[in-house]
């Protein structure tokens, strides 16, 4: 007995062991999920997955549904005024046009002021890129390594601020709203901050830091198309003029396809619209300086409401209507067949 | 070197070697130098030979040898028989001289090995195939979108000048579309999945470590773990078609058992207990204790008492019968004393002993026997254990210990054995002066040449032989007769005449023999077991359920090989025939496969006729006829007309004849001839190749399979070294194949699809967005993103999926073998396949853009603030392209 105890060991010593461990994870013995796809579970699924979808796209359409909206194409109404545009020396003519409509029921709740364009392409790889966030974030960068030009300098070596082919078109028309109640006219009061996503506005903008604006932008100037310095925007609130202007901001986030709206103004609710805006007639007064008659582009207003999922978009809803449907219907599909092989498997039987 | 043997230790020049790495085969076989260098044993007469060798241009025939040796103005023929060949191993000769006649890559093994090849998987080149295809679909989309980018700069970017102007040095439409053809090449260069070849990889390492960690495949007797050699094949384990397998040391142990004999029409070894030898250790009876003999080796076991007792009962035929297993054969006997070649020998034993070897330790006193054969090795011994013990032997004489008298017979001659007698005989003066001639051979030879009055005997012992071969043990029947002293010698001097004839001295010799070996008194029978290694029929039947086909190449003879198909249930007595080819001609050999297959073919239309004539029907699509044959054949082909069956014309016609059989086994073939087998099968079957063996003589097969197995026994590692997987046991094959393969041949499979269609979901959304960002070459993701797709965001599940995913448990897989099928017919990753997925890709990228692009459509969110920006939409559809792909890994 003794003898063995000494040999033992030794031979362990002489030959370590080459046997492998008999761990899980070496003898490929983890655990792991082994579903079992029954009839049960699968049809369960079918019908859960189904019935899911089915109630959640019916809400959503619900929901879209019920949205107010009223869309307004005024590329060809003002007609006069797009011809002035397509003439470039004609930048600094004023150009006014009107355009009335009627609201034959009251528009409750917020109101929400959008202007649109159509065909005009602001993800194109080109116009997307050519941007200086940078810059726009009020540090004082050299755009010429920017990705602006050739939105970046004058002729005389000026930089534009902002630069870029997205600032440099930046839509200027000025949208008012009137209500025109028993003859008098009445202005609808309209917000035109917050409007922007808040991290654009305290995040992702700022104005450099000076004494005054006008001179933070020194020895710099408005882009090409501009009629005005970055730093007039907006000559009543200086929280919202500069880089921080919130038109500017909301254009500046370009659009992901060539037909796109943009928040413009919110309706103030205060005396006739505390609960939005009441029937009758309206009329928009537009200052036209934004051309887009020379690309076929259509210029839109638009007044819409919103509700808990969004604006009047039905297509999710009704994606989620088609896939319940479709998986529904599947169910059904599968417990037909299962139903009838079961038959015939009885019938075998006996 | 290969070397012409001059002079050696031993008298007459005489030289034993062991070819295990030539031919595997491991009995020892004699060269002999001739007669006139054989006295050049001294360096000072060596250093004044200065004879010419003119010999055949180096080549790969390891059994021939033609040359001549001039000297001292003579010419003396040289043959196989004069040479020792690179890759022997000298057994009992202290020394020898020989003259270089081959070296370095002349030598006839390296002759004989093939080229290393660099070894891909099927998967791989189809992998590189579609990466071209997809390269070209790249391309294709890259034009595609140049073409729309071209037309839309010519219709609306012309307009859109005013806010976008042109870059510079772009001048027209056509230029615009060209340098985004090349933006397009970039930014949709992510479908071409270049860390594919990466992930495959490492995916392939995994399931190598799996195969070295795997514990079912470990062998505690020789403490070797399964090794995956390379980590580039595993998947192909999942599609073997054909194995071929070496016999010796991978079927078999290469131990040689007596096991049963049949003495005077009775049979002997039979066990007690009816279970048959097969049953557990723990089952057995107790072995027969040979404890009486002091001389018996102690590891010999027979499991049938009566026969020892006949043997101590006197029984004079069980005694001559023993004293025949003691007298006729060529083993040498070596008994260890103190000192001489102790040292060389026990240098010897113990790298026998590493290698894992049954040689065993000699203690000082014990007797030893060195064999040509370890089938003579096994009969002397069983001889040794009943008490007739050969104790040694000089030229001239037999000393035996007959139960413990020694008696030294006369060894008047040797009548040796060769391929075409298959008998050997001695002819033994007693000391009583009796001269008899002692024979054994194989029963269809012997049994011709028996006195007639043996007939009844006859019938008996042939059924005992019946009863054996089923078994599939390897018999010998015994037989003697007594020679009148005036007729041995004028035999002894016809004989003495004919041995120094100049011409046709084989012919005169053989029919000399012939009339000698005549009207012999039948004495019993042998069956010797060529112990299988442990689970080897088994494993057999589960791989040819997997319908896998098995074929034995051998550089054994003939008997030998049918006998271990016999026994390892490759060859069974159901089989409707067995097609032997042995013709020496190619046109012998062209009518015997025609005939093969003309058998084949009338069988199963004599089937098709009868009961399984609704089968046929159904099964009458089959392209070849061949494949649509009933009854199940199997095929042996030896040495020689495989060398003509391998020539070009034939190639196909074996070829078809041998893949219509369920079996086949080739015996006699060199080592070349393994691996043309195997680049055969390769050419023309289009199917994937395993080779196993453990010698150094398969290491070119294991070399030209797709897979090369090496088992890590007990003949050197050169079959390990050129191996791809190794490990010590022929029945963890199926392990290795119907699991690992299996599971590896999956992972990838389903690895590779998901890869592909990951990318392709991946970047065709880039593909749909050209369409609305004016082919612009404007990306739908954030640049980080695109970046880290394949990197962080969908690696991890992927690579679980590839290197741990198991459909069904292991045990499921050995139990339905058919389940390995869908391997073998690659059905899992082929071109069909690929565009499955491709397919299912591009499906999911148009949901993943235009569900969104649906959605984002005049979006605003519940504060009304605008929702339908480039950023918000680039994050959704990233988002949801992770969450949609990564589900639907598995």
């Amino acid at each position: 007995m003794k003898n063995k105890m000494s040999f033992l060991p030794q031979e362990g010593e002489a030959h370590p062991s080459r046997c492998p461990d008999n761990s899980a994870f070496k003898q490929q013995k983890l655990p792991a999920w082994k579903p079992q796809l029954t009839i049960a579970t699968v049809l369960s699924s079918f019908f859960v997955i189904g019935v899911f979808c089915l109630s959640v796209g019916v809400c959503l359409i619900l929901s879209a549904n019920s949205v107010r909206e009223v869309q307004i194409d005024y590329s060809d109404k003002c007609s006069d005024c797009s011809k002035l545009r397509e003439n470039s020396s004609n930048w600094n003519k004023e150009c006014h046009c009107y355009v009335n409509f009627t609201l034959k029921e009251d528009i409750l709740g917020d109101v929400f002021m959008y202007y649109g364009l159509q065909n005009f392409y602001q993800n194109h790889r080109r116009y997307v890129m050519s941007r200086s966030d940078a810059q726009l974030l009020g540090r004082n960068v050299n755009i010429q390594k920017s990705y602006c030009t050739p939105f970046t300098t004058y002729k005389n070596g000026t930089p534009m601020a902002p630069c870029g082919a997205i600032a440099n078109s930046m839509f200027n028309d000025t949208i008012d709203l009137y209500y025109n109640l028993n003859s008098s006219v009445i202005q609808v009061p309209l917000l035109k901050t917050g409007n922007s996503w808040w991290t654009d506005k305290n995040v992702k903008f700022r104005n450099p830091k000076s004494y005054n604006l006008s001179s933070a932008f020194a020895g710099t100037a408005r882009p090409l198309y501009w009629q005005k310095p970055v730093y007039l925007l907006d000559e009543q609130d200086e929280r919202n003029t500069g880089y921080i202007n919130d038109d500017f901001i909301i254009w500046m986030r370009v659009s992901a396809f060539a037909t796109f709206r943009n928040l413009y103004r919110r309706v103030r609710r205060i005396r006739w619209f505390a609960d939005g805006l009441p029937a009758g007639n309206y009329t928009f007064h537009i200052s036209y300086n934004f051309p887009v008659s020379k690309f076929k582009g259509r210029k839109h207003v638009i007044l819409s409401t919103v509700v808990w999922s969004g604006g009047s978009n039905p297509f999710l809803g009704i994606a989620y209507v088609v896939t319940g449907t479709a998986a529904t219907l599947t169910g059904f599909v599968i417990t037909a067949i299962h139903l009838k092989l079961r038959k015939k498997k009885t019938y075998f039987q006996k | 070197a290969d070397l012409l043997l001059l002079c050696s230790s031993e008298p007459h020049g005489l030289c034993y070697i062991e070819t295990a790495e030539l031919d595997g085969e491991t009995n020892m076989k004699v060269r002999q130098a001739i007669p006139v260098t054989s006295e050049l044993g001294d360096t000072s007469k060596l250093a004044r030979f200065d004879g010419e060798v003119i010999c055949e241009p180096p080549n790969n025939k390891l059994d021939k040898f033609g040359g001549t040796l001039y000297w001292k103005e003579n010419k003396y023929p040289l043959s196989n028989q004069n040479m020792l060949l690179r890759g022997c191993v000298l057994r009992n000769t202290e020394w020898c001289f020989g003259l270089v006649i081959f070296a370095g890559p002349d030598t006839k093994l390296m002759q004989n090995s093939g080229r290393t090849k660099f070894k891909r998987t099927s998967i791989d080149r189809l992998m590189n195939t579609l990466v071209l295809w997809i390269f070209g679909f790249l391309v294709c989309m890259g034009v595609i979108l140049a073409i729309g980018n071209a037309i839309w700069e010519h219709e609306v970017g012309v307009c859109f000048q005013i806010y976008l102007p042109w870059d510079e040095g772009v001048h027209s439409a056509f230029f615009s579309g060209f340098l985004s053809f090349w933006s397009y090449i970039i930014i949709l260069n992510t479908v071409v999945p270049i860390s594919l070849y990466v992930s495959v990889e490492v995916i392939r390492l995994g399931h190598s470590y799996f195969i070295n960690w795997d514990k079912k495949m470990y062998c505690a007797k020789r403490r070797t773990p399964a090794e995956a050699r390379t980590t580039t094949l595993n998947e192909e384990l999942g599609q073997v078609e054909y194995i071929f397998s070496d016999k010796t040391g991978t079927l078999t142990q290469n131990i040689m058992v007596f096991s049963k004999c049949s003495v005077n029409g009775h049979s002997y070894g039979d066990m007690q207990d009816v279970l048959g030898h097969k049953a557990e250790l723990g089952e057995r009876p107790e072995p027969v204790d040979f404890s009486f003999n002091p001389l018996a080796d102690p590891r010999f076991q027979f499991w049938d008492p009566s026969l020892l007792e006949a043997v101590k009962l006197g029984d004079p035929h069980v005694h001559e019968f023993f004293r025949l297993l003691s007298l006729c054969h060529t083993v040498m006997s070596e008994e260890k004393s103190e000192g001489g070649r102790g040292g060389q020998d026990l240098a010897l034993c113990v790298s026998g002993c590493d290698a894992g070897s049954d040689r065993p330790v000699l203690s000082p006193g014990e007797l030893y026997y060195k064999a040509q054969s370890p089938d003579e090795g096994a009969l002397v011994t069983a001889a040794r254990n009943f008490g007739f013990v050969f104790r040694s032997r000089t030229p001239k004489t037999i000393t035996v210990h007959e139960l413990g008298r020694a008696i030294t017979y006369q060894l008047l001659a040797i009548l040796d054995f060769n391929n075409i007698r298959k008998r050997m005989s001695v002819i033994v003066r007693s000391p009583e002066g009796k001269i008899r001639l002692y024979c054994k051979g194989a029963d269809t030879i012997l049994l011709e040449r028996l006195h007639p009055v043996n007939q009844d005997l006859t019938n008996v012992t042939t059924d005992h032989l019946n009863e054996y071969a089923g078994e599939g043990l390897r018999t010998l029947v015994l037989a003697y007769k007594d020679l009148e002293e005036g007729y041995y010698e004028d035999w002894s001097e016809r004989l003495h005449r004919a041995g120094s004839a100049p011409e046709a001295r084989e012919d005169r010799l053989a029919r000399l023999y012939d009339e000698v070996e005549h009207d012999m008194m039948l004495l019993g029978a042998t069956a010797i077991e060529d112990k299988l290694q442990q689970g080897v029929p088994e494993t057999i039947a589960i791989l040819t359920l997997a319908n896998i086909k098995i074929w034995v190449l051998t550089g054994d003879k003939q008997e030998t090989a049918v006998n271990i198909g016999y026994s390892c249930k490759m060859l069974t007595d159901d089989m409707t025939e067995v097609f032997v080819v042995t013709g020496h001609t190619v046109l012998e050999v062209r009518e015997e496969l025609r005939k093969a297959r003309e058998k084949m073919m009338d069988g199963s239309r004599s089937m098709g006729n009868g009961f399984s004539y609704q089968e046929k029907l159904s099964s009458s699509k089959l392209t070849s006829v061949l494949e649509a044959i009933a009854g199940e054949y199997a095929l042996v082909i030896n040495g020689h007309s495989l060398a003509h069956a391998l020539e070009a014309d034939m190639e196909v016609e074996f070829l078809e004849t041998a893949c219509a059989c369920k079996a086949v086994i080739c015996c006699r073939v060199t080592p070349l001839q393994k691996a043309q087998v195997v680049e055969l099968v390769k050419k023309y079957k289009k199917a994937v190749t395993l080779a196993i063996g453990d010698g150094a003589n398969d290491v070119s097969m294991i070399k030209t399979a797709h897979i090369g197995v090496g088992i890590s026994g007990q003949e050197g590692i050169q079959a390990v070294l050129a191996s791809d997987y190794s490990f010590s046991q022929f029945k963890f094959l199926q392990r290795l194949l119907l699991v690992h393969g299996r599971w590896s041949y999956l992972r990838m499979c389903k690895f590779l699809c998901y890869f592909f269609y990951k990318n392709f979901a991946f970047t065709m959304v880039h593909f749909w967005f050209g369409f609305f960002c004016g082919f612009s070459a404007q990306t739908v993701y954030d640049q980080y993103f695109i970046t880290l797709y394949n990197i962080v965001y969908t690696s991890l599940p992927v690579l679980a999926m590839g290197v741990f995913d198991q459909d069904v448990p292991e045990q499921r897989s050995m139990e339905y073998p058919k389940l390995y099928e869908p391997g073998q017919l690659n059905l899992l990753f082929n071109k069909r396949e690929f565009f499955i997925c491709i397919a299912q890709g591009i499906y999911t990228s148009v949901l993943m853009f235009f569900i969104p692009y649906g959605v984002f459509a005049d979006a605003t969110r519940d504060d009304g603030a605008q929702l339908a920006d480039y950023q918000s939409f680039a994050v959704t559809v990233a988002t949801s392209l992770v969450i949609v792909v990564s589900v639907q890994v598995g």
